[in-house]
């Protein structure tokens, strides 16, 4: 690939996906309709949506954990077949190997790849130096912070040197003062060495101040993709400082009158349930 | 409460309750000893008794064989029920075929294998092993079983994205899970050994500390069989201490309960 070519390449590409699950007998619940979706190599790319709208499920399924029951996924131009072997995934929930220390978790990608144990053990250490824990290299996971497992994860998955980053709500778990840091983070190790990135998160303040791009979903089920704003803030941002932006407040705000209508949608739902 | 206040206070509870045996088995009250020595020995006899047996050398004949006997049970109950378990959690239709099954064989009081082992296998090690065998097996098996199955999903999908094979997902994954599983519940595993062994000779050998208590037992010497029994429990408390500290080892990445950070 060329230089010139790698800013219009389609690090992903979904078109017309459409994800159900079979729920009961004969009953099948459609988590996502028809959701297209393009993600530029090197963009940052957030998808914002109410509670239970299906953003995770799209983020699987460009995984290549979930199959679409119609559309088509492609990676780089490659139609997907089993795991996007391109992509590193940060979960939402702890999915470090609680029984390896932190060096150990971050190393295991390489070692999976045939990467010799000192060679991936050395290389980790660097990358916890980058994250801001070499101190804490020979803990286990449940002798760190949330925040601190959050950090080994993010390192866990850069050490891969993956193209696509796809990251579902991970800063999810996280206090709000803790977040801010990890996402002044993420963007800090991101422009070193532009990823195509996925961010699937509820917070809208969020997807602006890191994307380049906020995608916003409807409320489920049969959740579409119903807004595409670009987010011209200048780069390098500070998270803490891009929020008293003007242009922030104003991108804010037209976001924000589309994506309120549906989470009241998913509100007035569960309260019919309820 | 301090930890040599806690040792002062459980070493005080096996003084009261000594002493207590002791003056009730030797001093009449109202004229009639409550504990009569024949039932219930006096605790200088049985100490003279555990004194005799170590000074004389013929105990650690039978603590050898009763240790042979838990080890061997231990080691094969527990490496069958990982194998087995291992083998059931991830074929699930296996598994559902020998479920009632399972369920049965584990719902046997062990005690009753007991003859048909020594009719099997002769009044020699091998049939208080295979009582052993069948009391570790079922711990062990449910234990790998279940940590094989309660994987938590986050965790294999992380393996599975990061490039994991099959092999190693198995590895990396499944069994560090499994092991955890087992390891927790060592003590119980270790203690059912012990139990195995000695129901074992109880019923039915010519060495080991069943066999001496059942000897003791046949001959109405009481002292005998208080002998036994405490020789039988440091026995097994030693053994208990010995787990804790090898479980101490291989479990370090586990949060001791009420320390897991946020």
């Amino acid at each position: 690939m060329q230089a010139g070519e790698v800013a219009t390449s389609t690090a992903v590409a979904l078109d017309d996906a459409t994800v159900a699950f079979g729920v009961a007998a004969g009953r099948v619940y459609t988590a996502v309709e028809r959701a297209s979706l393009r993600v530029a190599d090197g963009e940052f790319v957030a998808i914002v949506g109410p509670t239970g709208c299906g953003k995770s499920t799209l983020l699987n399924v460009a995984a290549g954990l979930l199959q679409p029951a119609s559309g088509s996924v492609r990676i780089f131009d490659q139609p997907l077949q089993g795991l996007n072997r391109q992509a590193g995934y940060l979960f939402q929930a702890d999915a470090l190997f609680p029984w390896k220390t932190a060096r150990d978790n971050v190393a295991i990608g390489l070692e999976i790849a045939g990467i010799a144990r000192y060679e991936a053990a050395e290389r980790a250490q660097g990358w916890l130096d980058a994250v801001g824990l070499g101190a804490f290299a020979n803990r286990y996971p449940h002798m760190l912070s949330g925040g601190q497992r959050k950090r080994v994860a993010l390192a866990q998955v850069l050490i891969c040197d993956p193209k696509i980053l796809l990251m579902d709500e991970p800063f999810g778990p996280l206090d709000a003062q803790t977040r801010q840091v990890m996402g002044n983070l993420l963007l800090d190790l991101w422009t070193r060495d532009r990823k195509a990135v996925l961010f699937v998160t509820h917070d809208l303040e969020e997807a602006i101040a890191l994307a380049d791009r906020v995608v916003i979903m409807s409320a489920g089920p049969g959740s579409r993709i119903i807004g595409d704003w670009p987010v011209s803030l200048p780069r390098p941002r500070d998270i803490f400082e891009v929020r008293l932006d003007k242009a922030f407040h104003a991108l804010h705000r037209d976001i924000w009158n589309v994506l309120k209508d549906e989470v009241m949608k998913t509100y007035a739902q569960a309260g019919g349930a309820a | 409460m301090n930890r040599w206040g806690l040792l002062a206070c459980q070493v005080l509870v096996a003084v009261v309750a000594i002493g207590l045996w002791h003056l009730l088995s030797t001093v009449p009250v109202f004229g009639r000893i409550l504990l009569p020595p024949f039932f219930f020995s006096t605790p200088v006899d049985v100490f003279d008794q555990v004194v005799a047996w170590f000074s004389s050398g013929m105990i650690w004949k039978h603590l050898g064989i009763t240790l042979l006997e838990s080890l061997l049970a231990f080691v094969i109950g527990s490496g069958l029920g990982v194998l087995i378990g291992f083998w059931f959690a991830r074929q699930p239709r296996l598994a559902a075929i020998f479920d009632p099954y399972v369920k049965m064989a584990n719902a046997l009081p062990r005690v009753v294998l007991a003859p048909i082992f020594a009719l099997w296998l002769g009044l020699g090690i091998w049939s208080k092993v295979a009582l052993g065998v069948t009391l570790v097996f079922f711990i062990v098996f449910f234990n790998v079983y279940q940590g094989v199955k309660e994987v938590s999903p986050a965790v294999l999908a992380n393996g599975r994205m990061l490039g994991m094979s099959e092999r190693q997902l198995m590895r990396h994954v499944f069994w560090p899970s499994a092991l955890s599983w087992m390891f927790s519940s060592l003590h119980t595993s270790v203690g059912f050994a012990v139990v195995g062994a000695v129901v074992g000779e109880y019923l039915g050998a010519a060495a080991g500390l069943g066999y001496v208590i059942q000897q003791a037992e046949g001959t109405f010497d009481v002292a005998g069989v208080f002998a036994g029994m405490f020789v039988l429990s440091v026995f097994v408390v030693a053994i208990d201490v010995l787990v804790t500290v090898v479980e101490k080892r291989l479990l370090v990445w586990k949060p001791v309960a009420g320390d897991a950070r946020g």
